[in-house]
């Protein structure tokens, strides 16, 4: 059984954003940029999936720009088999957005024919949480999102999923091939060792066009402006309860 | 009574929002009476109610008065460890209380060495076994007793708020970071200002009061708190930026900034601090300039002397030396702050600096090696001084025993390499323009060194936080030693090619009396030997002193690399410096501080002065 895992270059999530004077977007310029915090406990996922045996390659794919390869060189380092580049360079009013990645994903899964495509459950850039749902609508396939345990059946073609929902954790059994996305209790990813980036320089990275998989992924939206959030008024220390009352009553007019 | 240790998870960034409020709160605990400070609802807290299984055996409260420490010391949130760097805002901080001696009964204002070092206090006898191999310090007679006058006067100077007389807050105050050294100061003055700071010691001067300049109180060598019952002044108060020049890099602020507020600022500017140490969330950039601090990014910036343009300072009889210049290049007669850099607070009280902040880079990686033997280690440094040149920004070295210790001991860290059975660890930052450039260049210094032989393996941090987690290791490992029990510091300069040799002589001497744990800063020559114990004995400490010094002289070493001489080792310079060096110093400090009020007890020893 083959996996594909889907991840994404993001702003790193240790990062101070910050706006750009011209308000169009998120100043990406010289932050640093690593791969998804989800997107990489889904790679460490696939490969110990692989490790157990219940796979027998773990292919990981992006869509984005040139430098994304450095995302799929890191899944590589990681364990990861075979790569493949969907090269998008969106301009930043249009960005790439979660039904044109789940399109691309679709064309890629239907071309290797994998038996799971594990996704993070969301990016921490736009925290969309939508890729994977619109990828298993789109394939008609079942989803298990915000696994925290993935048990596969081999045999019975079977994925049993605990996922993290509100009000506690839900099991599920899904049929394979399947979808599933990944939240944050589901493993720690491992580091990438100096023997594994050895390997991985001899690893293929496929770079393929969305025109080539016949997707068209134009974006119906466009953004307008980017604003940082209002910056917190300071609090007010006030000296004793009549003076609260009186703020209360006369300036926040809720007495 | 809680003893509350404020941890952090490893996450070098995610506190960051966190460390001003929790500093700030911890400072007004300071300031206001009582009120123990709002923890920050993220910050993880674990109450201990009485000392773990490791450390010294508790008091008994029981016997010892209701008089607790009620204010919880969020004022140092302490990291300790080194480190780093651009990588912002990790922070670890970590304090941990160890049980205060209430002090019980009405306060006589003399505090004499007999009443100090009384029989009957469990906590005295600790103390004693552990300093007693050293020579107690006796009080000098020379100097004056406060009294209520001299309060009434400070009151006038600094208003009530800035004189303490509160036994908990000054019980705190009396104490350093380990928890090793306690003076009986009564009396904890916070000023404000540089014109305070000066009346202060005017003040001192006159009246021949004994005075010992803090800041956050973070040293390991007892240089910040008092011996006996010196007056101390914390200027910790003084916290504010006074400007910064975004062209050059020049900031200049007063000397109670904690590190890391600066680091923060100078960051949102587009440069970094040029020191980093693991003590940022709580040391001022007064102290650091006074004891010269070392730390992470000295093999990339170099020491303190360097980076500090100006300084003002102020001297024992209440002058104030403005040198506070902002020029890169000044040659008009002696450069005087160069003298107060390092003098570790006996020359004068630094109270406001400049200094010169390099721009900050944006590729930072940093890479976790495991290597066979010692041998490998400098080799590696060698070839990484060659092969990654101008973009090597630390290079740390910890043995397996430090690396077991911090699994132990710390929380939120996992092993990188946990299946690697090597005995030692090297941690490489590189720091430089261009990240795919840098990457390249390290991963294929790295994969060149491993073919080599030089490293077994080893693994590169893909985002911030692996880094972070890296980082926390080699920096939390003072942290972690701290509460094994008890812990013997020392900080030596030692040729390369030798440094690792006195660990496996310690560990031959000692045997299984105590645990020897060997890490530092191998970019610059300079080892933290660690011997850890259940306890403090005067056996350890026998085998290990003089021994020690000895063996450093030997070597023509350091016995302080970066920690200065304080009260450890005030009467240990000979080891690495002339009769004749020290006689100068002595005749230098006669004539800055005549009356010897400054930190006396510190640094220089009692017969050269």
């Amino acid at each position: 059984m083959k996996i594909l895992v889907a991840v994404k270059r993001v702003v790193d999530y240790a990062v101070k954003v910050r706006v750009r004077p011209d308000r169009t977007a998120v100043d990406t310029a010289s932050v640093k940029m690593s791969m998804n915090p989800f997107c990489e406990i889904a790679v460490e996922e696939a490969l110990r999936l692989r490790e157990a045996g219940a796979a027998a390659e773990v292919i990981a794919a992006t869509v984005g720009p040139a430098q994304a390869a450095d995302t799929l060189r890191t899944a590589l380092a990681m364990g990861a088999d075979r790569a493949v580049h969907v090269l998008h360079d969106p301009d930043p009013a249009r960005p790439l957005l979660p039904l044109a990645v789940a399109k691309v994903l679709r064309a890629l899964a239907l071309q290797e024919n994998p038996g799971l495509v594990i996704l993070g459950k969301q990016a921490i850039d736009d925290d969309c949480n939508q890729t994977g749902q619109m990828l298993a609508a789109l394939l008609n396939w079942p989803q298990g999102t915000f696994a925290s345990k993935v048990i596969i059946d081999k045999d019975k073609q079977k994925a049993t999923v605990e996922r993290e929902v509100d009000g506690g954790t839900e099991t599920i059994c899904l049929d394979l091939p399947a979808v599933i996305t990944t939240d944050l209790r589901l493993n720690q990813p491992r580091y990438a060792t100096l023997p594994n980036i050895m390997k991985a320089k001899s690893k293929v990275i496929k770079k393929v066009t969305p025109s080539e998989l016949n997707v068209d992924i134009r974006s119906d939206m466009e953004v307008v402006q980017v604003d940082e959030p209002p910056k917190r008024k300071a609090g007010v220390i006030l000296s004793s309860v009549d003076e609260l009352i009186d703020k209360l009553k006369n300036e926040a007019r809720v007495l | 009574m809680a003893i509350l240790s404020l941890l952090s998870s490893s996450s070098r960034t995610r506190l960051s929002g966190l460390r001003e409020p929790l500093r700030q709160a911890g400072l007004s605990a300071l300031l206001t009476r009582g009120a123990p400070p709002p923890l920050h609802p993220h910050a993880p807290t674990t109450e201990f109610s009485s000392p773990g299984g490791h450390r010294p055996p508790p008091l008994d409260w029981a016997s010892v008065g209701s008089r607790t420490i009620s204010s919880h010391v969020g004022t140092s949130l302490t990291q300790y460890g080194s480190r780093n760097h651009a990588l912002t805002l990790h922070k670890r901080f970590y304090q941990t209380l160890r049980p205060q001696h209430p002090y019980c009964g009405p306060r006589a204002s003399i505090a004499t060495s007999e009443a100090h070092h009384s029989v009957n206090d469990p906590s005295e006898v600790q103390r004693r076994a552990f300093g007693s191999a050293a020579k107690s310090i006796q009080r000098n007679p020379a100097y004056s007793v406060l009294n209520s006058d001299d309060v009434s006067y400070f009151k006038s100077i600094l208003g009530d708020n800035g004189v303490i007389q509160d036994k908990d807050r000054v019980a705190v105050a009396n104490v350093d970071w380990m928890g090793k050294y306690k003076g009986a100061s009564q009396l904890l003055l916070l000023p404000k200002s540089t014109n305070e700071v000066s009346k202060v010691l005017a003040y001192c001067d006159s009246r021949r009061l004994a005075v010992v300049p803090q800041g956050g109180n973070t040293g390991l060598v007892g240089g910040s708190v008092p011996v006996h019952d010196e007056v101390i002044v914390n200027l910790g108060g003084m916290d504010k930026i006074i400007s910064f020049d975004n062209v050059n890099g020049i900031l200049t602020c007063e000397a109670g900034c904690v590190l890391e507020n600066l680091s923060t600022f100078v960051e949102n500017e587009g440069f970094i601090m040029p020191l980093d140490l693991g003590a940022k969330g709580s040391c001022q950039i007064g102290g650091n300039i006074s004891t010269n601090a070392g730390g992470l990014r000295f093999i990339r910036y170099g020491s303190l002397h360097g980076n500090v343009l100006g300084l003002e300072v102020v001297l024992a009889n209440g002058t104030v030396l403005d040198m506070l210049t902002t020029l890169r290049k000044d040659n008009t007669g002696y450069d005087l702050k160069h003298l107060f850099v390092g003098s570790e607070g006996s020359l004068g009280i630094v109270t406001k600096v400049s200094i010169l902040t390099p721009a900050k880079l944006p590729s930072t990686n940093v890479a976790f090696l495991s290597c066979n033997d010692y041998m490998s280690c400098q080799k590696l440094l060698l070839a990484a001084r060659r092969g990654l040149g101008e973009i090597i920004s630390a290079f740390e070295f910890m043995d397996r025993q430090c690396i077991d210790l911090a699994m132990a001991h710390l929380e939120g860290v996992h092993n990188p390499l946990p299946l690697s059975p090597y005995k030692f660890y090297v941690l490489i930052e590189t720091t430089g323009s261009d990240e795919s450039y840098d990457k390249a260049k390290l991963e294929a210094f790295l994969l060149r060194s491993m073919e080599d032989g030089l490293v077994a393996d080893g693994v590169i941090a893909q985002d911030i936080s692996q880094a972070s987690n890296f980082w926390r290791i080699r920096e939390g490992i003072s942290e972690a030693s701290v509460k094994v029990g008890a812990v013997y510091k020392y900080d030596l300069s030692i040729p390369v090619e030798k440094l690792y040799d006195i660990v496996e002589e310690m560990r031959s001497r000692l045997g299984d009396m105590a645990e020897v744990l060997g890490y530092g800063h191998l970019g610059d020559g300079n080892l933290h030997l660690n011997i850890l114990s259940s306890k403090y004995s005067d056996n350890i400490l026998a085998q290990i002193e003089p021994f020690v010094y000895e063996w450093t002289a030997g070597h023509r070493g350091s016995i302080s690399a970066e920690h200065g001489l304080g009260q450890m080792k005030a009467e240990k310079i000979h080891y690495s410096k002339s009769p004749e060096a020290v006689q100068l110093m002595a005749s230098i400090k006669k004539l800055v501080d005549p009356n010897s009020i400054l930190n006396p007890y510190k640094v220089l020893p009692q017969s050269a002065l």
